[in-house]
């Protein structure tokens, strides 16, 4: 080997330096292959690590921060919840009904093997402009693939979000993310034990699928990515379920010691990784690894990323048990190797030693670099005076909700099974989603949330956002908000454009996950997501976990109550709003060049927690977040899920319809007095903005603002609901 | 009064089914997987929904084919009751205990939405006898084959021996009422003895009155009332 070889797999030549040294000697193809999938940046997060390491990762409820395959935090009772979000753009792009089908397997494997049986998957999408020839190819692909995982193997998809955006046109973003349930006394975790122990490998046979997949997601698009296809890994749904019920049955008999998937570079990674965690070594024998197909070499076996596939550790007086499980459930057992004292990673193949290196080079030595990024410069403030349409505030609701940003995700959502499992009491469509812990009456609030153009307009603030909407999301049902996820999706952080990017969105990440007291207890980075030089623009996806002692005390969005009062919590006037890098200054043409809503984290924690009082003492009915486009599109959205009208008399200007200043929720109050009282002992400021009224004969209500046009919610509804089919079936 | 439900490796309702049953009949059901041989005497046999072996081939092709569906068939030709949802439906047209197949829905898209159905006047049946014809039941669909279909003279004689049992009318649901573009607007069918019915609905998941929709505890319950009498 060379370090043309190793150049041509990712590596610089200061890595390929390090290798020698650390091997003292030249390292064969298989070897050099297990150092450049390690050192990748999918695998050691080099461009990240430094900044990843400021986020705050514990409190009182966390089992388990990042490090292991997903987070575990404790939600009372003697349970825990088990979750993680994980991206697949690259594969996606190139493939997209295997790409996103797979970004679920991954991830669902993710939690099950650390003994969680999964109740729910989320996932955050982004596409490229609708005019974007490509893009109805893509989000049919995604949207089936998604599905066509998550229903066959039976966990329901209860939300998500997705955006378009032409920055997304050659490099699309799918982020999955898994929650799983376990007995918190019942987590299975990776490190290896026991010198001696057999090393199992289980699930579906290893192929030439996927081989160099992490190297692939660490590196740019460009024309010739279309010959990237065989990186991309085929997924099977029905195997991943059996591989599912295998691995909980043999959790819940006790017969594992350890256990981890095989991701991202398969076999390599599990095995670096076991026993890297239990300062062992690992000597496996490639020939025993049940393949797919003839003649594979050593280094296609380590660097094949087949799905469905798992490593463990187990108890050698449980060896019959194990293998009884896997056989009930038609699975490959095969014991391929044992734990050893050495610290290293020994590989036999055709009887021959194929390959021979210390395990702490793998991972200690990985790089990590400190990238250079330049300073975030202040944008300026675009004051709602400077700002004027000739149109009226209702043609721009409509338009608004036409349009890419704010059309109804219907066609998307209604391709998931949502409900299988008969504990979901609130899906996509609404703010958070909420699942029943079953058996019980607890429930569990989730979210996913990211405002890219913020992020592009100030990464720091952006950051947040994106915590405290998520935030919003779950307090608006009534839950306590306990912890995150993150899916930080980038551009090349050789530039230093980008580098700040990610250095002040994980600055304000972290900022607000402390002021709001959700740790991030697992995520996982995407960089180079950029094609042709054009980076996307930046997309840090929060995944958040609330819960709720009894879900049937849980609210909605939809409007309900007519004669009810609507009000805003958290604002006192609607005399000004924030419309810098909002959805209707970017309509009227002013773009994403102006400071986005700054995020005050004090007003976004009293104020959540005053809805979440609110909802416990029954003084609402009904809560929105105010997110993109403002007061008046979450009133519409209201409607439209409620199908009920409103009268508002709020002032018909572009601030107070459309601003988008944080911190907000629109709320139907059952008892304005009781209300107005709670807000006042809360110092919370409230201001009624009008009533609920009835359907018409029609099903839907009218919107009626003072001063400007009645707004057929019928005719706003339809106009909702056809965007997105239009562009999927163009 | 038992109630066996047969699972199949791939069969993902069939734990939200065993719930069901258990809170209209206070017991557990019997679960039956799908090597086993034997069905010990049960009255009512359920094939619940899911992805039995992948469906890769044709939905329900293999588990048609496998041990547990021999005693099913023994159940049938005793004259057993048997109910199969959604994957479970397609299972029984595939071993020919019920006319006719489902083919790829009309949008040839996965659909999970809620749906109106209408109970149907029918020969007498366990499944049909104690609900109301005319009447309505809210039940939701999940799935990517459900869209029915059979010949002009199958569908003919369906609907003159009062076979057809349920069908999707309009409601407050967004989007069409017949969800799948099944041929007569059929949700559900009966066998010509009526003692086995097929539906794509998923009565199990409308079964819980915390989460808001009973609608299908109304229909299972009937079914387990009616098969017990």
């Amino acid at each position: 080997m060379t370090f043309d070889d190793a150049a041509s797999m990712g590596l610089s030549h200061d890595e390929w330096e390090l290798i020698l040294t650390r091997l003292e000697r030249v390292p064969n193809q298989c070897e050099l292959g297990i150092f450049s999938s390690m050192w990748s940046e999918h695998c050691s997060y080099k461009s990240s690590k430094k900044w990843l390491k400021t986020l705050p990762t514990e409190a009182e409820h966390v089992i388990q921060g990042p490090g292991e395959n997903a987070g575990v935090i404790d939600i009372g009772d003697g349970k825990a919840i088990i979750f993680k979000i994980e991206s697949h753009n690259h594969p996606s792009f190139i493939e997209p009904y295997q790409g996103a089908a797979t970004g679920v397997g991954g991830i669902l494997r993710d939690v099950f093997t650390m003994g969680a049986r999964p109740i729910a998957l989320l996932n955050a999408l982004r596409f490229g402009e609708a005019t974007n020839e490509k893009t109805a190819h893509l989000i049919n692909g995604v949207v089936a693939g998604i599905g066509g995982y998550g229903n066959c193997i039976g966990i329901p998809t209860v939300g998500g979000e997705t955006n378009f955006h032409k920055s997304y046109n050659g490099n699309i973003l799918v982020n999955a993310m898994a929650v799983g349930l376990a007995d918190n006394d019942k987590i299975f975790y990776s490190a290896a034990t026991g010198a001696g122990n057999p090393v199992i490998y289980v699930g579906a046979k290893t192929g030439r699928d996927g081989i160099h997949g992490a190297t692939m997601a660490s590196a740019e698009f460009s024309e010739e990515t279309e010959s990237k296809r065989p990186t991309v890994q085929v997924g099977d749904p029905f195997t991943g379920k059996l591989l599912m019920e295998a691995c909980l049955e043999l959790m819940a008999a006790n017969a594992v010691l350890s256990i981890q998937d095989m991701g991202a570079a398969g076999l390599t990674s599990s095995s670096v990784e076991m026993a890297s965690k239990g300062g062992l070594g690992m000597e496996m024998d490639l020939d025993l690894v049940p393949v797919r197909e003839d003649g594979m070499s050593a280094y296609e076996i380590m660097l094949s990323e087949s799905q469905e596939r798992m490593l463990m550790v187990i108890d050698p007086a449980q060896t019959e048990t194990a293998r009884a499980i896997f056989e009930k459930w038609d699975l490959d057992f095969m014991p391929i190797g044992a734990v050893t004292e050495t610290g290293r990673l020994v590989l036999k193949k055709d009887g021959v030693i194929a390959c021979d290196i210390p395990i702490d080079p793998l991972v200690d030595d990985a790089p990590e670099y400190d990238r250079p990024h330049d300073a975030i410069k202040p944008l300026p403030v675009l004051s709602a005076r400077d700002v004027s349409s000739d149109k009226s505030v209702t043609s721009l609701l409509v338009e608004l909700m036409g349009g890419a940003d704010l059309a109804s995700r219907r066609w998307i959502y209604e391709q998931y099974d949502s409900d299988v499992m008969a504990d979901t009491f609130a899906a996509s469509g609404g703010d958070a989603a909420m699942v029943r812990v079953h058996g019980s009456q607890k429930g569990v609030a989730l979210s996913t949330d990211c405002t890219p153009r913020y992020v592009y307009a100030d990464a720091f603030e952006g950051g947040k956002q994106a915590v405290a909407e998520s935030y919003r999301n779950v307090c608006a049902t009534g839950a306590t908000a306990l912890a995150v996820t993150n899916n930080l999706n980038f551009g090349n952080p050789e530039r230093p454009e980008i580098m700040a990017q990610i250095v002040g969105s994980v600055k304000g990440m972290g900022e607000a996950c402390t002021a709001l007291g959700t740790p991030v207890v697992s995520g996982n980075v995407s960089l180079y997501n950029e094609t042709d030089g054009e980076a996307i623009y930046p997309c840090p996806v929060i995944g958040m976990v609330g819960t709720i002692d009894d879900v049937k005390t849980a609210i909605g969005a939809g409007l309900t109550g007519t004669g009810k009062s609507l009000y805003v919590v958290g604002q006192a006037d609607d005399n000004d709003g924030w419309l810098g890098a909002s959805l209707v200054a970017a309509s009227l043409g002013y773009g994403d060049d102006y400071a986005p809503p700054p995020v005050d984290l004090a007003a976004e924690k009293a104020h959540g927690e005053f809805i979440i009082q609110a909802v416990a003492g029954k003084h609402i009915l009904a809560a929105h977040d105010i997110s993109d486009g403002g007061l008046l599109v979450a009133v519409a959205e209201m409607a439209l899920k409620g199908r009920q009208g409103a009268d508002l008399s709020i002032q018909p200007s572009l601030a107070a319809c459309f601003g988008e200043g944080q911190a907000r929720y629109v709320v139907v109050a059952d008892d304005d007095t009781a209300l107005e009282a709670a807000a006042g002992a809360a110092c919370v400021p409230v201001m009624k903005i009008g009533t609920v009224t009835e359907a018409g004969s029609d099903g839907f209500g009218e919107l009626k603002l003072s001063g400007a046009d009645t707004i057929s919610l019928s005719e706003l509804f339809a106009l909702n609901e056809a965007f997105v089919p239009r562009i999927a079936t163009a | 009064m038992r109630v066996a439900v047969v699972i199949f490796p791939g069969s993902n309702c069939d734990r939200d089914m065993m719930v069901a049953i258990e809170r209209i009949t206070g017991r557990r059901p019997q679960m039956v997987w799908h090597k086993e041989t034997g069905l010990d005497a049960a009255d009512l046999v359920i094939v619940p929904g899911g992805f039995s072996f992948g469906d890769y081939l044709r939905c329900g092709a293999l588990a048609a084919r496998s041990p547990i569906m021999e005693a099913v068939l023994d159940h049938a030709s005793r004259g057993g009751a048997i109910l199969g949802v959604c994957n479970g439906f397609q299972i029984l047209l595939e071993t020919g205990l019920l006319p006719g197949t489902l083919v790829k829905n009309k949008g040839l898209k996965f659909i999970c939405r809620s749906t109106n159905l209408q109970v149907q006047e029918t020969i007498s049946s366990p499944f049909t006898s104690g609900l109301e014809a005319g009447s309505q039941l809210a039940i939701p669909v999940a799935h990517n084959e459900g869209n029915y279909f059979a010949d002009e003279d199958t569908l003919a004689s369906l609907r003159d021996n009062g076979q057809i049992a349920l069908t999707y009318v309009n409601g407050p649901a967004f989007g069409p009422s017949n969800p799948n573009g099944s041929a007569h607007d059929i949700a559900g069918i009966l066998s010509p003895n009526g003692r086995i019915m097929g539906m794509m609905p998923h009565p199990e998941r409308a079964a819980d009155p915390d989460i808001g929709n009973s609608d299908g505890l109304i229909f299972l319950k009937n079914a387990v009332e009616m098969v017990a009498a």
